[in-house]
Order: C-alpha cells, then structure tokens, then sequence
C-alpha cells in the first residue's frame, strides 16, 4: 500500500512540473481547474457547471470545477489571484467580486489589478418574495406597506455581503427605512423561514426562487432587472414598482490570474463564447430564470467595465450602510 | 391505492437494469468513502457531478443519493476499528464500537451497526413513502426559537456521553462550545478568534477536529504502548451475534429508528442530534448504564439506526419543499437542477416516476448495503492485523487527503495535527473527546438560532416560553435535570442523616 502510495505521489509530482513547460500555441494540453469560490450545489456552481462542461468540448480538454468556499468568496479568489498564470486555474465569480473590496477592509488582492478578465457569463435576476400570508397583495402596496410598516418587518438574508445582503441594502435604500434584518447561513435555510411563515421579506436569486413562487409556496412582488422574466411573465419590474433605483442582477465573470498570455485569453474567451451559444446552456439558464450574456459582453473589455462600474456602484452604498465582513 | 400505486410506479422505476446498476454503483462508492476517513460523500458527490450530466436525472440521482445514504454505513466502521470517525454522528459510535472493537467484538459491532442501519433506512424511507408531504410542513413550524430549544434539551439530555467525571465532561463540552465559536459571526460578519487567517474565517473545519481528536490522539496513545499494543481484534472473527446480543439490540435499534426519523425531518439541523440523542436515551434506559463506554453493544445499535433514519428523513424537505437540509442535500439540489429539474413542492406533481423512483431506489440500495457489508466485515476486521507501523502512517496520510479534499484548504491538515496532540493531553488528563464534539457541533447552531429567534421577536427573551414547542422542549430539558439531580440530591440527605445519627 505505501509502494504505491510513493508511486501516486511520484506521478502527481511529475503531471504538475510538467505545468511549468507550456507555451499558448499548444494550450490547452491538460486538464483546466476553474475555482468556484462558493460551495458545490449552489447557484454560481451551478451556472460554472454548465458553462465547463461546454467549454471542455471546445477546448478538447477536461474543464474541471473546484470549489473553494469560505469568507465570502475571498478565498477561492485570492487562491486564483496568487495561482500560476498558465491558463490552467482560472475564477469564476459574482457580483461578489466588486463587493469584496468594499465589505472586506483587509483584503489580501485586488479585483482591478490581480487578475486577467476573459468574459462575462450571466446576469441571474433577483426577486422579491415574502411569506405567502404577509399582508400586502401586490409590489406598490408592498412599497407603502414598508414605508409605514419597515421597522416592524424582517428581511432574511443569506449572510453578510451575500447577493440577498446587497438586494436588501438597496431595497432599504430605496424605501427609506430600517428593516430588521435576519441573517442565515445561506440561501436555503433563509427560503426556508419564508416558506415557513417565520420571516417577512427575502430578495433572491431566481435560481432560488422561481419554483417556490411558482408554487404558491411564497408571495412574489416584484423583478429586480430592467425586464420582466420570461419564467414569471407576470411579476412586474422595480421600476415599474415605483422603485427604479432597486436595480440589481447577480453577474458572472470568468477571470485568470494576472498576466495571463493573450493568446490564452483568446483562445478561452472563444470557448467561453462558443458555450454561451450553446443551446443546451440557454435551455438550462433559462431553467435558472437567465440567459447567458451576448457574445459582446463575454469579453475581457466588457467584465472590466462592468467589474470597475460595479465597484464604484456599490462603495458608498456598503458604507453608508456601514455593514463590513471582515 | 394511490399509494400502492405510486410505489409500484416507483419500483418499475429503479428496477430497470441501468437504474439498478448505478444504484449499486453509488452505494458501494459510498460505502468506500463513508470507510474512507475524511473524504464524506460531500467530495465525492460534488467530484461525481459531472459524470451524471450524461445520465437521465432519475439514474443520476438514484446514484447520487445512493452515494450519500452508503456513506452513512461505511462511517461506522473505521470508528469502530481505528477510533476514526470522519462524521458527527460517527463520533458517538466510536465511544462504544472502539471499546467493543478493542474487547475483540469488531465483527458483531460492525454486524450490529449494518444490521441497525438497515432496519432503520427501511423503516424511514417507509415513513418517507407515506408521509413525507404533510411532515415536511409540520417541520416548517421550527423556527428559530424551537430549534433553540431543541438544542438546548440535547446538551442536556447529552452530558451522560462521558462514562467518567461528569464535571469533566461539562469541561469538555465548554471547550467545544469555544472551539465552535471560532470563525466569522454570522449577523455582523466580525471575524472571532481568527488570528488572522483568513482561512478561520469559515470555523474550524469538523473532520479535522475529529479525525485528531479521537484518531491521532488514539494513535499517539498506541504509540505509547507500542510494545504491549494489543491489536484489536487478534481473537474472533466471528460477526455471528449472540441471542442475547439480539435481544439487547432490539430495542436500541426501534428507539433509534423512531428519534433519527423525527429528527431528521428538521431541516434546521435535526439530523446532527440524532446519534447522540439516541445514545443518551440507550445509556439512560439501560439497566447497566456503567457499561456505557466500555463496548455496549446498545451505545452502537442505537446511534447507527437513529443516524441511518435521520440520513433516510432528511430527504423529505428536499423533496417536497425544494429545501436543503445540509451541505450534501444542498449538492443534490445541485444535481437536480444541472438535470434541468428545480426541486420544489411541484416535484411529486410533476415527475412523479422520479420522486417515486428515489425512494423505491432507497430500499433496494439499503438491502444491497447490507448484502454488501456484512461480507466486507471480514475484510475490515483482517485490516487490523496488518502491523501497526504500516497501518497508522496509512491512516494519518487518508485521513490527511480526506480533509484537504473537503475544502482544498492546507490549513484543515494543520488542524488535525494541532488536535491530534490536543486530544492527546486530553485523554491523559482523563477527558473524552466525545463531548468535546458535541459542543463543538452544536454550539454554533445554539448560538445562530438563539441570536435570530431575539432579532425575530426584537429582543424579547419570553419567545422561547410563548412559543408552545418550544415551552414544551425546554420544559423536557428541566424535567431532565430534575430528575438528574433528584436521586444524588436524595441519597446526599440520606448521607446528611447518617452522620447525624
């Protein structure tokens, strides 16, 4: 058993020196690790999911996913940030990403400078949901109810700097009052207090949404993006809501280390695009109430704008909030 | 019947040949890693992924499920030969199965834990079967007050996991409650006792806690003794259980049935309490509550039927409200929806052949579990007598490979390292690791749920007496002590007037 336990070290030795004698014109020649910062089974792991398994027919190479959860995903990111830059470990991260550097004080990289942009993938939209016996019947008399009623009302949040978190800052923003705020661990058990009639408000994901409203097992309101969803053709928008300033999608960026080689870039903003066209990744985005991002935005000048005008966004609302993670 | 029906529709389901082999596939996968410590099906549900996408979502499903209910099994058995549990609800099995394993009675510890996890996993997938809608919403009226409460009356009602001082073991349970609180607070994000690292912020990762404190420290505590060693089970191979074995089991295993069932239900975190909550009740309703701790065969029957119904439960608010009891539960959702399918309340409804499917799926994976791992016991129990000097080098290096697999994390080894040496001044000091565990696990829950019950009711402390279960549960939890204290309190009085004589 240690002969060959030896053994499986001796080869797992000689498969990762061999990462250090590439060159772009035969990348990629093994397998590609994309660091999912968030744990399996959720819904950034899933849309990375999709999008490397479609990727690894283009690229003629395994794409594999490795989550590396923890701290809000700084953890996973900052493990990219400091990787090889080879093409072979690369990020996918949200919204998250132009937070960090507002809501963690102490981070150890930097978004705008530490790593490669290759493309944006989707933009998940979020919705408002309440237990299914709360009072107000529709998104203008949950506006006035809130405005009257906020302080007495409780909203459920997946944790600090969370998608649900930013969702709820703006909706207070927006609102003018102070809810209470109930934090989780997570999406789930948060779904599961409305669910269960134990708290008011959550503003989430689609991805975790869609089936319960459709359900009836919770009461929606409204959509959090410009459009209406094709899912839930007849929830209206923020806007139409009397809240435009409650604008907010959960985005995906792919991302390398910094440094990366352009013709690597390249090569993985095709596969990227390719895998976005596929239809059986609409299929199943539009399954998770999205759609994947236009062949324009999955590219690195598009995630770069988007990531700097994200952060700029959403500084002052984190300060003025005054709610930090670290 | 509607139900006889929907079974049948379930059974014609998983009995096609493909189904029935991939259900094979994953409950022996998991039995392997369930053996395997460390690596919990967490890992290898979250590696295999990727190869279901070419699976139609019942198969894949079937074997995924399979993956994590296997597991279930294969836990128990490197805690009962190695002291080496790579989960919670393990832990409570390696106080007893170790010392039975130790008294050369691995085989019928192993026999008795397949055979209790099977009757169990029949009885709850059963109660799965015919109820699990309507329990699911009755699990939906636990909010945070109520699972406050329940915590509460299971660190109670769990004090009698130490076989020694008691005093000691409230010790331990304090350290636990400490080593919990390590890592980000979940209501401000202020990281606690982090040092630093931002690899503490999420806590101290559990496998690397256990895997030290009871396996390293173990092997520390052989290495002493390394001359006079006795390895495990020299003498019997036998696995055949005495009449009086089944006798003594029998009532162990329908009690764990019945509280890891219940348990397991609550999707806020039932499923933890279940081993020990049924260890405590075995040690209390036993007759000889000193054997406890020094190799009953009730401290193994009981926690591996109660964890193997909580494992079977905890499918329910998965699959009739969509919602993810624990991280493994949360990968299957995963799963799902890479399938093209979102679990919700519309699930039976709608794709009645898959929810009907899984659970006829479980019956059939749990009779192979058992046809399975009562042959593989032998070849456990052999693994024993491989010489030490080969075997614990083997066991640090998996078990190594197993924690860093969880999370990718360096820091999780380090970890084990650091508990190994802490578990080992501990037992020398006379304290045991088990309560230690227990703290550890349940206090970060106890604190979560009692922060967001105040928030919810605005500060007001009498939540947890307004609210009629939880009332109930924590009057349970004093009636506990009372009757703790009654007999020492009365038998001190009787003292009291002896010297007065």
């Amino acid at each position: 058993m240690m002969k060959r336990l030896v053994l499986a070290a001796a080869a797992a030795a000689l498969m990762s020196s061999s990462a250090f004698a590439q060159d772009a014109a035969n990348y990629p020649n093994q397998p590609v690790t994309i660091i999912v910062p968030f744990s399996a089974g959720g819904p950034t792991d899933t849309v990375a999911r999709l999008v490397a398994e479609s990727m690894s027919r283009d690229l003629g190479q395994q794409v594999l996913i490795q989550n590396v959860g923890g701290a809000g995903g700084t953890l996973g990111a900052g493990q990219v940030a400091k990787a090889e830059p080879n093409g072979y470990t690369l990020l996918i991260h949200h919204i998250g990403m132009s937070t960090a550097p507002t809501l963690y004080r102490q981070l150890e990289f930097n978004p705008t400078e530490d790593f490669t942009p290759i493309g944006q993938i989707t933009s998940v939209p979020m919705t408002i949901v309440s237990r299914k016996d709360f009072e107000p019947a529709d998104a203008a008399s949950l506006v006035t109810y809130l405005k009257e009623n906020g302080a007495d009302t409780t909203y459920a949040h997946a944790g600090i700097g969370s998608a649900s978190h930013l969702c709820g800052m703006l909706l207070q923003e927006a609102i003018g009052v102070q809810m209470v705020t109930v934090p989780y661990q997570g999406a789930a058990p948060a779904m599961t207090d409305i669910v269960g009639g134990q708290v008011d408000v959550l503003c989430d994901q689609t991805t975790n949404t869609t089936n319960q409203i459709k359900a009836g097992e919770v009461k929606a309101y409204a959509v959090t993006t410009a459009e209406r969803l094709q899912s839930l053709p007849d929830l209206p928008t923020t806007a139409e809501a009397g809240l435009p300033t409650l604008d907010i999608a959960v985005w995906h960026g792919l991302y390398g280390p910094k440094g990366l080689d352009p013709a690597i870039v390249t090569k993985l903003e095709g596969a990227l695009q390719k895998a976005l066209a596929d239809p059986k990744v609409g299929e199943r985005f539009a399954e998770l109430g999205t759609k994947p991002v236009t062949a324009e935005e999955a590219t690195p000048a598009s995630l770069t704008e988007e990531l700097t005008s994200q952060i700029a966004l959403w500084k002052p609302i984190i300060e003025k909030a005054g709610q930090f993670a670290d | 019947m509607d139900l006889l029906s929907n079974l049948a529709l379930g059974f014609e389901t998983a009995f096609t040949p493909v189904n029935l082999l991939w259900c094979f596939v994953g409950v022996l996968l998991g039995t392997l890693v369930g053996v395997l410590p460390g690596i919990g099906p967490t890992a290898t549900i979250a590696m295999l992924l990727p190869i279901t996408f070419t699976f139609s979502p019942v198969t894949a499903l079937i074997m995924l499920s399979g993956i994590y209910y296997g597991a279930q099994y294969g836990g128990s058995t490197t805690a009962i030969l190695i002291n080496l549990p790579g989960e919670s609800s393990s832990a409570v099995t390696a106080i007893d199965g170790y010392q039975m394993a130790r008294k050369g009675r691995a085989g019928q510890a192993l026999a008795t834990a397949a055979i209790g996890s099977f009757i169990a996993g029949s009885v709850a997938t059963l109660i799965l079967a015919v109820a699990a809608p309507p329990l699911a919403r009755v699990a939906l009226n636990f909010g945070a007050a109520e699972y406050f409460a329940l915590l509460v009356l299971g660190l109670l009602v769990s004090i009698s996991l130490a076989h020694g001082s008691v005093l000691k073991a409230l010790a331990m349970i304090c350290l636990g409650l400490v080593l919990g609180s390590v890592g980000q607070d979940v209501t401000t994000g202020t990281p606690r006792f982090t040092m630093g690292f931002q690899e503490l912020y999420g806590g101290i990762n559990f496998v690397s806690l256990a895997v030290g404190m009871f396996g390293v420290a173990e092997i520390f505590r052989n290495l002493e003794t390394e001359r006079s060693r006795e390895v495990g089970v020299k003498s019997s191979f036998s696995l055949w259980l005495t009449r009086e074995d089944w006798r003594r089991i029998a009532g162990p295993i329908a009690r764990g049935t019945g509280l890891g069932s219940v348990l397991g239900i609550l999707p806020g975190g039932g499923h933890v309490l279940a081993s020990f909550a049924s260890y405590s009740a075995e040690k209390n309703l036993s007759k000889n509550p000193k054997e406890f701790g020094q190799g009953a065969i009730e401290g193994v029957a009981g926690p591996e039927s109660a964890n193997n119904a909580a494992a079977q439960t905890s499918f329910i608010p998965l699959l009739t409200l969509g919602i993810p009891a624990h991280p493994v539960m949360a990968l299957i959702v995963g799963a799902f929806i890479l399938q093209g399918i979102t679990p919700g309340p519309n699930v039976i409804n709608d794709q009645p052949a898959l929810f009907w499917g899984i659970i006829a799926s479980m019956w059939i994976g749990n009779a192979m579990l058992v046809i399975l791992n009562l042959p593989l016991i032998g070849l456990w129990v052999k693994m024993l007598t491989v010489p030490y000097r080969v075997l614990f080098p083997a066991i640090v290096i998996f078990a190594s490979i197993g924690c860093y697999s969880i999370n990718n994390n360096p820091f999780d080894v380090y970890a084990i390292a650091v508990f190994g040496v802490l578990g080992y001044v501990l037992i020398r000091l006379g304290c045991e690791p088990a309560p230690l565990l227990l703290g550890f696990v349940l206090g970060p829950l106890l604190e979560e749920n009692l922060r967001r019950a105040m928030i919810i009711s605005r500060g007001d402390p009498t939540v947890f007496l307004t609210r009629p279960i939880s009332a109930t549960l924590l009057a349970m939890g004093l009636a506990c002590i009372i009757i703790a204290v009654l007999p020492a309190m009365r038998s001190k009085r009787a003292q009291v007037f002896v010297e007065d004589d």
